[in-house]
């Protein structure tokens, strides 16, 4: 989450100008009707919500949009991007209802395809660390609605870089595929495009055969203070069942800690689209261990361990049904945490493509 | 600041003004040239075996998500490249992603 940032134009006028850029994007792109007809649409994608959080007795109401559009232009360029709206509804005591809205870029970026193996990436993006920040941020496909303690890591405080990066695959065959990301980004307190100097990188290895991925991070922050960052992801799918299992493991200066969780979709009971099928029960576990006090690597204060236990439950047309209750353990309190959520998942093409 | 959102902007601008203007010999060129793309595409995305793209589907793109429900051929193709650089997939399966969601 972008946090810290120091505007001089307002947020809205930036955020009028980045959608105005947008919107020339695709004026150009409708210069010729016969240029739109050869080459693939542009689409509109993202996730819309509506989530609540109970923690500790306090209720919090978020309606939440995250449009994701893609737009490719020829064939070997694209302009993506993604946005986040929020708005927070929240009880003061003895004093109703109040509410803050929260507005940002997640990303605006160019990539340029640079061969079968590389991809070169420009303008605001995902910073590549471990794997939440650029697979499962997106309302619809998280399998808790809530960040993992440790997201903090190597997310360079606004979970995005702006500059450059190069990405792409190895190889790849039937036994084993190795990818890789590698970026470096500017500082910037430019309000929806906030980000810290750093560099970093990733590398992983997937094992189709077992289902089985294996990856290391690295990144470091250029600011003020010098610091590096390591992670590492284990994520197994055995091929052709409901199971899924996803863990990390994050290490800064001055904390460390892991997340896990395992999910089964339940596609036995008469396949996945049956009534039965459509459910998913899902489990998290997190830890974080403190070794010295501070106040910028976003992990929490003491340690502290966290239990989830939810159920998903996937209606047709792309909703989904969650609800989940935790137990948080911290020296300062345990608290309860309770979720739910009902989000719709949309995928529409711009236009029609006569291929 | 907002020299860097002029940068940004007239970055942006340049891109999309490049890319429509390569895109024209595209529009103008003729149904032959179509043809040829159509079979170069056709080479490329002959998957090794005929559920190749589904494989690659299920080993890239299920690992976090469902597949989309109903999904338009129109949005095949900005899915498959939004694929490519997301899930870092080789061209080979990048063409073979683009079959299994565009037959």
């Amino acid at each position: 989450m972008k946090t810290d940032r120091v505007n001089k134009l307002s947020p809205t006028h930036q955020l009028a100008r980045a959608v105005s850029a947008l919107a020339l994007l695709f004026a150009l792109c409708g210069l010729s009707r016969n240029a739109i007809a050869q080459q693939d649409p542009a689409i509109i994608s993202g996730g819309i919500g509506f989530l609540t959080t109970t923690n500790g007795g306090n209720t919090n109401f978020i309606p939440e949009v995250k449009p994701v559009a893609v737009l490719p232009l020829g064939d070997h360029l694209q302009i993506e991007t993604r946005a986040t709206v929020l708005s927070n509804f929240f009880h003061r005591t003895g004093d109703g209802y109040d509410h803050f809205t929260f507005k940002t870029m997640d990303y605006l970026q160019a990539d340029v395809k640079a061969g079968s193996h590389a991809t070169i990436v420009a303008g605001q993006f995902l910073t590549p660390f471990g794997t939440y920040n650029e697979r499962l941020t997106q309302i619809w496909n998280q399998t808790f609605q809530d960040l993992p303690l440790i997201y903090g890591v190597g997310s360079m405080n606004t979970g995005s870089g702006l500059g450059g990066m190069v990405r792409g695959n190895v190889f790849a065959n039937d036994r084993a595929s190795v990818s890789y990301a590698a970026y470096y980004s500017g500082n910037s307190t430019s309000g929806y495009f906030g980000a810290e100097r750093s560099s970093g990188g990733q590398a992983q290895v997937y094992l189709p055969e077992s289902g089985l991925e294996i990856g290391a991070s690295y990144g470091r922050s250029l600011g003020a203070v010098h610091e590096n960052f390591e992670g590492m992801h284990l994520w197994w799918q055995p091929i052709d069942t409901g199971f899924r299992f996803r863990s990390e493991f994050g290490h800064a200066p001055n904390a460390k800690g892991y997340w896990f969780e395992t999910d089964y979709r339940l596609q036995q009971l008469g396949g996945a689209d049956s009534a039965l099928g459509r459910l998913e029960p899902v489990f998290r576990m997190q830890q974080t261990f403190r070794d010295a006090p501070d106040n910028n690597d976003g992990l929490p204060f003491v340690n502290t361990k966290r239990a989830d236990l939810g159920l998903d439950y996937h209606l047709p047309h792309e909703i989904r049904v969650h609800t989940s209750y935790g137990r948080q353990f911290a020296p300062d309190g345990n608290v309860n945490i309770w979720e739910t959520s009902l989000v719709y998942r949309l995928l529409i093409p711009t236009w029609k493509s006569k291929h | 600041m907002k020299s860097l959102e002029t940068i940004t902007l007239g970055l942006a601008l340049s891109i999309s003004a490049l890319a429509a203007a390569s895109s024209m010999p595209l529009a103008q060129s003729d149904t032959h040239s179509q043809t040829q793309t159509s079979s170069k595409l056709s080479r490329a995305s002959h998957p090794a075996s005929p559920d190749r793209g589904q494989r690659v589907f299920q080993q890239n793109c299920a690992r976090c998500h469902s597949a989309p429900e109903g999904l338009s051929p129109s949005a095949s193709g900005a899915v498959a490249r939004h694929m490519r650089v997301r899930a870092n997939l080789s061209e080979a399966d990048f063409r073979a992603l683009l079959h299994f969601l565009n037959p």
